[in-house]
């Protein structure tokens, strides 16, 4: 069972998107739930939304735990935020439950005037790029030596994996395109 | 490390459909709350909003102060969008396409086509196609909702009534845009040319609704949201997040029922947290019965 973190955002797409490559998948909004699932997507959104819901109801430090513990997780955008050890300029009490030793620069590619769709090679994925869709995305400013770079859009890094945890920029639950929610599946069964 | 990456294709495309409505599919389970000055939209912000709508003055006031409202003056939405991390939203009036481009060229985030300002035209919306910002759009019903996704929209709010602090008319138009859809559901594909036709939209976009059974745009409602119970009332009613206008900012304590309802929006399916969430709010700004709202002070009749 792969849980999908349900505080706020596109969570129904990744819900279809996992039920698509044929993972069973359910929300996770609390604790106990955390306690079922044997991977977590944490979706897109807004990342200070997550973040506040996330301290308030009590699922930062389970969140924290569980990761440490090696629970394969998989964050785009918002969810890339979340699993940054460190962001280059957060709100004021804004917290991560990172995971991935990297810095990451919220809103990077600009404001929605600036969101846009490219073709994005990713390491690990075959039969040719997926189509990136880049909402108000962060980049990856810069990683630790644990974590492998996966892709990279206009000289920045945009997915990257570091053990069971796998981050993008971009909105693959968007698309259509569930190779990557088959790739963080594999990861799964792996662990299991 | 990045020598043994494939080659990545560069041919970017901004303002596309999909970026439009996936924008706010990002917003979706959260609360977007009106604010007139920066000190507001960082309250919002903190309290966990996802996106702020910055405005001159809140209905409430629009209500109170009559004349024509117009859209935000550009120095006001600036300090709003340096304050803030999150979306900033800003309304132009219907039909009025100058507003929606100078809304644009401040580069914010969504523009609200809003019949809480007054219509600039009273046949035609703004053609949203022709804009890299995306659009929401208010609707009482599934045809009005579907005309203004033909026209562009990339999200859809069911309108309410605004600045009355009462929820009555959000129930209404949200149910009214649902019972359409299942109605939908229930046609065979004779009927869906009829039903385009009673609807007064476009027959691939009723086709397409009648498949999906919902929207192909995120569907928020707003309108008279004023206490936590409100906005998880709108959420089980179908609504896949909500806009508070007046009813933060008009009540005693706007921190404390900002972060309130946005508690409420989360978990409304769990009335213990609603009932947490709803304790000593303070004052709950003073509504008004739509009952007695004259048809030509309700804004929801604007817009066609």
């Amino acid at each position: 069972m792969i849980g999908v973190l349900a505080l706020q955002g596109d969570v129904r797409e990744h819900l279809a998107a996992l039920a698509a490559t044929g993972a069973e998948a359910r929300t996770v909004r609390r604790p106990e739930e955390l306690d079922s699932v044997a991977g977590l997507v944490i979706p897109g959104g807004e990342s200070t939304t997550m973040s506040k819901l996330a301290a308030l109801f009590g699922l930062l430090e389970p969140l924290r735990a569980r990761v440490r513990d090696g629970l394969p997780v998989y964050g785009t955008c918002a969810g890339m935020i979340m699993l940054a050890d460190k962001i280059l300029d957060p709100r004021s009490g804004q917290e991560t439950i990172g995971g991935i030793d990297m810095i990451v620069r919220r809103n990077a590619f600009g404001r929605q005037n600036e969101s846009f769709e490219a073709a994005v090679a990713v390491a690990g994925v075959d039969g040719g790029p997926v189509d990136g869709v880049f909402i108000r995305a962060p980049w990856v400013e810069s990683v630790g030596a644990e974590v492998e770079v996966l892709a990279e859009h206009g000289g920045h890094v945009v997915a990257v994996r570091q053990g069971n945890a796998l981050a993008t920029s971009f909105h693959p639950e968007l698309t259509g395109d569930h190779r990557l929610h088959r790739l963080f599946g594999e990861m799964v069964r792996d662990s299991g | 490390m990045s020598s043994t990456l494939p080659t990545t294709p560069q041919t970017p495309e901004t303002g596309t459909a999909r970026v439009k409505r996936g924008m706010a599919e990002q917003l979706k389970g959260g609360v977007i709350m009106d604010v007139v000055t920066p000190e507001q939209a960082r309250i919002a912000e903190d309290a966990g909003a996802v996106a702020v709508m910055a405005l001159e003055r809140v209905p409430a006031d629009i209500r109170k102060d009559g004349g024509v409202a117009r859209m935000s003056d550009p120095d006001m939405i600036e300090s709003i969008i340096g304050a803030v991390s999150i979306p900033v939203m800003a309304k132009s009036r219907i039909g009025h396409f100058v507003e929606a481009q100078v809304l644009q060229s401040l580069g914010v985030d969504y523009i609200d086509e809003s019949e809480v300002l007054t219509p600039a035209d009273e046949v035609n919306h703004s053609d949203k196609w022709a804009f890299t910002t995306p659009f929401v759009c208010g609707a009482t019903n599934l045809g009005e909702a579907l005309r203004r996704i033909a026209e562009g929209a990339a999200m859809i709010r069911s309108k309410g009534e605004a600045g009355t602090g009462n929820v009555v008319e959000a129930v209404r138009h949200l149910r009214q845009i649902k019972g359409g859809i299942a109605k939908l559901r229930g046609c065979d594909n004779n009927e869906l040319y009829a039903a385009a036709k009673e609807l007064r939209a476009p027959y691939e976009l009723v086709k397409e609704v009648a498949e999906l059974g919902k929207l192909p745009v995120v569907l928020f409602s707003a309108g008279g949201v004023a206490t936590p119970a409100d906005a998880a009332l709108m959420r089980q009613l179908g609504a896949e997040g909500v806009f508070v206008g007046s009813g933060i900012f008009k009540s005693g304590d706007p921190a404390k029922r900002a972060a309130a309802i946005v508690k409420a929006t989360t978990f409304h399916d769990d009335p213990k947290i609603i009932a947490d969430a709803s304790r000593d709010l303070g004052e709950a700004m003073v509504g008004i019965n739509c009952d007695t709202l004259p048809e030509n002070e309700r804004y929801a009749n604007r817009g066609w």
